[in-house]
């Protein structure tokens, strides 16, 4: 079995993330990580391989050159190759253009399973897996927390606003992973020294059928409203009797 | 002037409060009419007025996005909607994605106002505020849970029929089962006090830190969805997007990272003390007191001093 897995690299948490005034995108210019969320999903991905006794997991990302550097996180974990597709002309994508380039780099892999994580990490649209399978012509289950896989058809539970759904759905397919799913593992020192070795490969926007133009744009960036005071502090030892007194303070207690 | 199409999501024969509140928004943008997509859903439409499209067909019984995508991609194309809206949900991201590709269609999401030209969305868990707009002939937005009020809808809807005719791989996925409450559990919409727990508990058991702590406070315990779905709380205890939403007076986080599906569950409480390890934590943005600190370490010590002062 085929797993590819979509993950995408974001600035990393401890860094900071913010806008570009000047571009109005995310600065992109710090280090970049593999988004949190999408471990899940690689993990959930080598554990089928490994219940399968037999496979390949590759991971498959869109953006700037140097986020193969954090591709080799989850070739660390354990996935077998990554494709990243990189190019000036995909340069600030939007979900639509980002949908495109996956779409084509997944068309080209043909797994029998791709997974995604619940949301970025700094996007949160939470959805970009509905625009791939659409391109791929291919049915999605979002949100999964419980996932089995077998005789050529995947089982699926997840929440809604309702309650829990359990869906099933024929392979190939696309499913996106909630973050309750498992505990992804470290990588090992071994992992991570023979990361460097694995296959990488990168993709134009022409390896990919083409840019697709952005359907959004950004007018404006504006601080958020203020907030009234708040308060934090890091705990030395006296963190209890501080909450206490705000509480105290606030009438609460 | 926007032509605009609502998606009217319905469960248990009610269409839910933020599609009406998003139909609401589109009524003061100019011509709109909603769309209703399921199974023997005809009477769905009363009450709601103005133009309603009902899309019924046995096989959009199942709330699943793919053969919603295809009556909404068709009522665009035979009506010239240049307009399509959503409020959040797990259904609604899906079927605006799908849509999005199928239409290509720019996708604005997290939107908490929108005037018809431009929309408004928080980014970076509401760090920064960013005016969007749309390049594309159609355009797509969801608005963030909760976002707009409520407004006036009603009236004789007049009801017109879609024919409905779905692509291959739409109808491929099943639902076996829907809907499924798990387990009945303690109510917290009422509480004063919530002490809510996240996965930096670290072990089911240790809920029993936050329980405690609730106990002294006379308040209830509230959860994550990350530990709901991972079975160490019940969903009926879940605050958030596809939980609860609380306003308490007090709201407890323990080791919770604040993430936005949670705000939007909890974000009406008076006051918010957060207790997280990550300084970073999307959390302490809008919490009034926030400790960096460890939980195993404060909570017990907390819940001690609460007790002495309530005794
Ligand atoms: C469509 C959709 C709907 C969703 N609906 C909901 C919803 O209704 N409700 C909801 O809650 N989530 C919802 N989510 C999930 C949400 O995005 C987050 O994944 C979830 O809220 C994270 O839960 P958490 O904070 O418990 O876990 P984590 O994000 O893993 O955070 C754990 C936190 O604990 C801290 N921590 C660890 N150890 C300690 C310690 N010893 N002391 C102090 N702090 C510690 C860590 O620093 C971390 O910040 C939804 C997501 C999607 C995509
Ligand atoms: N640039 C990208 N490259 C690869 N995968 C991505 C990219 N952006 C988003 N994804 C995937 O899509 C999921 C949802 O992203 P989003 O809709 O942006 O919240 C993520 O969890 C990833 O699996």
């Amino acid at each position: 079995m085929k797993v590819a897995v979509c993950v995408k690299a974001v600035p990393d948490a401890a860094g900071g993330r913010r806008l570009d005034p000047a571009t109005k995108r995310l600065d992109r210019s710090g280090e970049l990580a593999i988004s949190d969320f999408d471990t899940y999903a690689v993990e959930e991905a080598l554990k089928l391989r490994e219940a399968a006794g037999e496979g390949e997991v590759v991971v498959v990302s869109m953006g700037p050159d140097r986020a193969m550097d954090a591709l080799r996180k989850a070739l660390a974990m354990g996935a077998d190759r990554a494709v990243l597709v990189t190019d000036s002309a995909l340069e600030g994508a939007d979900a639509l253009g980002t949908a495109r380039a996956l779409a084509g780099a997944l068309e080209k892999e043909g797994a029998d399973l791709v997974l995604f994580g619940q949301q970025s990490a700094d996007g949160l649209g939470a959805c970009l897996w509905a625009a791939v399978a659409d391109r791929l012509r291919l049915p999605v289950v979002s949100q999964v927390s419980e996932l089995t896989v077998g005789d050529g058809s995947l089982t699926g539970k997840r929440q809604t606003e309702f309650g829990y759904d359990t869906i099933r759905a024929p392979l190939p397919a696309v499913v996106a992973v909630s973050d309750a799913i498992n505990t992804p593992r470290y990588p090992s020192l071994k992992g991570i020294m023979g990361a460097k070795k694995k296959p990488q490969e990168t993709l134009t926007a022409d390896d990919v059928g083409g840019a697709a133009e952005s359907g959004t744009s950004v007018v404006e960036l504006s601080p958020p409203p203020p907030r009234g005071e708040a308060r934090k502090l890091e705990d030395d030892g006296s963190a209890a009797e501080a909450i206490v007194e705000f509480l105290v303070e606030k009438r609460l207690v | 002037m926007a032509k605009t199409l609502v998606f009217l999501e319905h469960h248990e024969g009610e269409v839910q409060k933020g599609s009406l509140a998003v139909l609401a928004k589109a009524v003061q943008l100019g011509e709109h009419a909603g769309v209703i997509a399921g199974s023997g859903v005809r009477a769905v439409a009363d009450g709601i007025g103005g133009t309603i499209w009902v899309a019924d067909d046995e096989r959009l019984a199942a709330p699943l996005p793919q053969p919603r995508v295809d009556v909404l991609a068709k009522l665009v194309r035979d009506e010239g909607y240049d307009t399509v809206l959503f409020a959040q949900s797990v259904l609604a991201a899906d079927v605006a994605a799908g849509l999005a590709a199928r239409l290509d269609a720019g996708l604005n999401w997290g939107l908490v106002d929108f005037d018809g030209e431009r929309g408004r969305a928080p980014a970076l868990q509401d760090t920064v505020v960013v005016d969007v707009a749309w390049t594309s002939p159609v355009r797509i937005g969801v608005f963030r849970a909760g976002s707009l009020d409520v407004g006036e809808v009603g009236g004789a809807a007049d009801v017109r029929e879609v024919t409905v005719e779905l692509e291959d791989f739409s109808t491929v996925a099943e639902m076996v089962e829907q809907a499924h409450a798990e387990q009945q559990g303690p109510s917290i919409e009422d509480a004063d006090v919530i002490v809510a727990g996240g996965r930096g508990l670290g072990e089911p058991e240790k809920f029993a830190l936050a329980e405690e702590l609730a106990r002294a406070l006379g308040g209830a315990v509230a959860a994550t969805r990350a530990v709901v779905d991972a079975g160490w709380y019940p969903y009926s205890a879940q605050v958030g997007q596809t939980g609860k939403t609380v306003s308490p007076k007090l709201y407890v986080a323990l080791g919770i990272s604040g993430a936005i599906q949670h705000k939007v569950g909890m974000q009406g409480s008076n006051v918010i003390v957060a207790i997280n390890k990550d300084p970073n934590a999307p959390i302490f943005e809008y919490s009034d007191l926030g400790v960096v600190g460890d939980l195993h370490e404060i909570v017990p010590k907390l819940t001690e001093l609460v007790r002495a002062r309530r005794s």
